[in-house]
């Protein structure tokens, strides 16, 4: 299963190292990161392997989104299944 | 491969324009918990209920979170109980509503339909016992939702029921005075009603259904909305063709959605709903997207026409998305759940006159509209039996949710509280009498189907 991995809010250090860490520590393989800074806010999207993981995409979505909150940036992780349906025929 | 744009574009349509899929379904017969005693049966409609559905509301909100689309409701609907009573030897079903609202309670949906009966040809006895208890049935639960099909193309309108229905949603209103008349909104009269439908408050679970089923129901005003904002000026042909493609990807969502539902559950895919079903909520609105094709306020000279282009290019454009289509699939029209039908309403550009012309091109009927309530029961029926002829002649839904709310006058405004919404009074056209119409009784014969005009 692919994730794919948004987060946006206010530019700080280190928002990409707690994002790859926590996908770390789960067995989670990133596989394309896009990141840019506009007007001082910080957007990425990264797509992300889970195949070899062992965690519940709900638990790991609690651990993103309260570690975001903690750094003030809003962190979402989704089922890439959701954009293909609306994006591929 | 998906692209960053794409899913930056799908995520604001959740976020921003208020895409989510309206509901996930779940239809369930009773067909087997017949018993004459009426006690054993209610238990036998408890078990079956929480035993089908037992998993539903938990694996919605393991897709919901898991996806990242909101899913707004898990409901249930079961068969007719007209039918799946019938054997049971009593004279009301009040108890029946009762079990399957602890049920509906149980299982945590937030609505249960099928309080139900289809009569467009006449009564069985069940029917009879059931449209007697329908104001009580309403009254006394909080979950139960019911309808009642009186007309059909291929059979003619039932106009002994339709001066019926009239009486019960006097009555309904009543009972459920202290709540303005909540009742009336859990009651819908229909002609032509699919046993598909996967929306509240007229889902039933057809007798041609399989055993259990789920049905998804889809939404997306606010994404049609937005898709037409970039579109000001162009002309119809690309005024449709933005329609379709918005559809496509909403129909895709609730695909998504019911396939998942469907092998979580163990339980085989019905439909998908191709519903444009708006909210309260500023955005969410259908209203909104006919003012966005030019109409200055929704229900000025022009109305009818934005709405057919809008119902035709939705199912166009869902239908390539989905496996399976049916329901209602349209665009809905509920007032007191549409920010800018309120709206409409309250500046004085859309009556219930023109609410009716709208109802010959878009997917249901009169759906809550909130009338005084000292309008007569004959009244009332004679605006059902107006939209039955509507749906019965023109081979599609039509349906009507009205509630007279006592000592409401025009002028006044009424809340129904969350996704019901509020509403102001619409005035009726009532200092003529229909009367001695109502009173006659019998059946509006089949509709010819050809010779057209």
């Amino acid at each position: 299963m692919k994730l794919v991995v948004t987060v946006v809010g206010k530019d700080r250090v280190g928002i990409i190292a707690m994002v790859s860490q926590i996908l770390a520590d789960n067995d989670v393989n990133i596989l394309s990161i896009n990141q840019n800074i506009m007007d001082g806010f910080f957007n990425m999207v990264l797509i992300a392997e889970a195949d070899g993981s062992k965690v519940k995409l709900v638990d790991l979505q609690k651990t993103l989104k309260e570690r975001g909150q903690e750094i003030n940036v809003d962190i979402k992780a989704q089922h890439e299944d959701i954009f293909n349906v609306t994006h591929n025929i | 491969m998906i692209t960053v744009d794409d899913i930056r574009e799908t995520n604001d349509m959740i976020t921003e324009n208020k895409l989510d899929v309206r509901t996930i379904t779940m239809g369930i017969s009773l067909r087997d918990c017949a018993h004459p005693n009426i006690d054993k049966f209610c238990q036998n409609v408890y078990d079956k209920i929480t035993k089908s559905a037992e998993f539903l509301v938990k694996t919605g909100e393991d897709i919901e979170a898991e996806y990242g689309i909101p899913i707004i409701h898990k409901r249930v609907s079961v068969t007719p109980i007209a039918i799946a009573a019938d054997a049971c030897k009593t004279d009301s079903y009040v108890p029946v509503a009762e079990a399957m609202d602890k049920a509906a309670k149980e299982v945590g949906v937030n609505f249960i339909g099928g309080f139900s009966a289809l009569v467009e040809k006449g009564f069985a006895h069940g029917d009879r016992i059931l449209i007697n208890s329908i104001p009580q049935a309403l009254a006394s639960t909080d979950l139960v939702c019911s309808s009642v099909n009186l007309g059909s193309t291929k059979t003619g309108i039932n106009m002994d029921c339709v001066r019926e229905m009239g009486e019960v949603v006097k009555r309904t209103a009543e009972l459920t005075r202290d709540q303005q008349a909540l009742g009336c909104a859990k009651l819908v009269v229909f002609c032509n009603a699919p046993g598909d439908n996967p929306f509240m408050a007229g889902a039933f679970h057809g007798v041609g259904e399989a055993e259990t089923v789920v049905s998804v129901g889809v939404s997306g005003p606010g994404v049609v909305k937005h898709a037409l904002e970039g579109k000001k000026g162009a002309d119809f042909t690309e005024v449709a063709e933005t329609i379709k493609k918005t559809a496509f990807k909403i129909t895709r969502v609730g695909q998504l959605v019911a396939r998942e539902a469907s092998r979580r559950l163990g339980v085989p895919f019905g439909i998908i709903d191709l519903s444009l079903a708006p909210t309260p909520a500023v955005g969410d609105s259908v209203a909104r997207i006919i003012e966005e094709m030019g109409i200055e306020s929704c229900g000025a000279p022009g109305t009818t026409a934005a709405l057919a282009l809008l119902n035709d290019a939705v199912k166009k454009g869902g239908l390539m998305a989905s496996s399976h289509v049916g329901g209602l699939s349209g665009a809905f029209i509920p007032v007191s759940e549409d920010e800018g039908m309120i709206n409409a309403v309250s500046t004085g550009s859309l009556s219930i006159e023109k609410l009716e012309a709208m109802t010959c091109v878009c997917s249901v009927g009169l759906d809550m509209i909130a009338i005084e309530g000292d309008t007569s029961a004959a009244t009332i029926s004679g605006i059902i039996a107006d939209e039955a002829a509507i749906g019965m002649i023109n081979n599609k839904t039509t349906a009507v949710r009205v509630i007279p709310v006592p000592g409401a006058k025009v002028g006044d405004q009424v809340e129904f509280g969350g996704l019901l919404g509020y509403c102001p009074i619409v005035p009726v056209r009532n200092q003529y009498s229909s009367d001695a119409f109502i009173a006659r009784g019998g059946r509006i014969p089949a509709p010819l189907r050809s010779l057209t005009n």
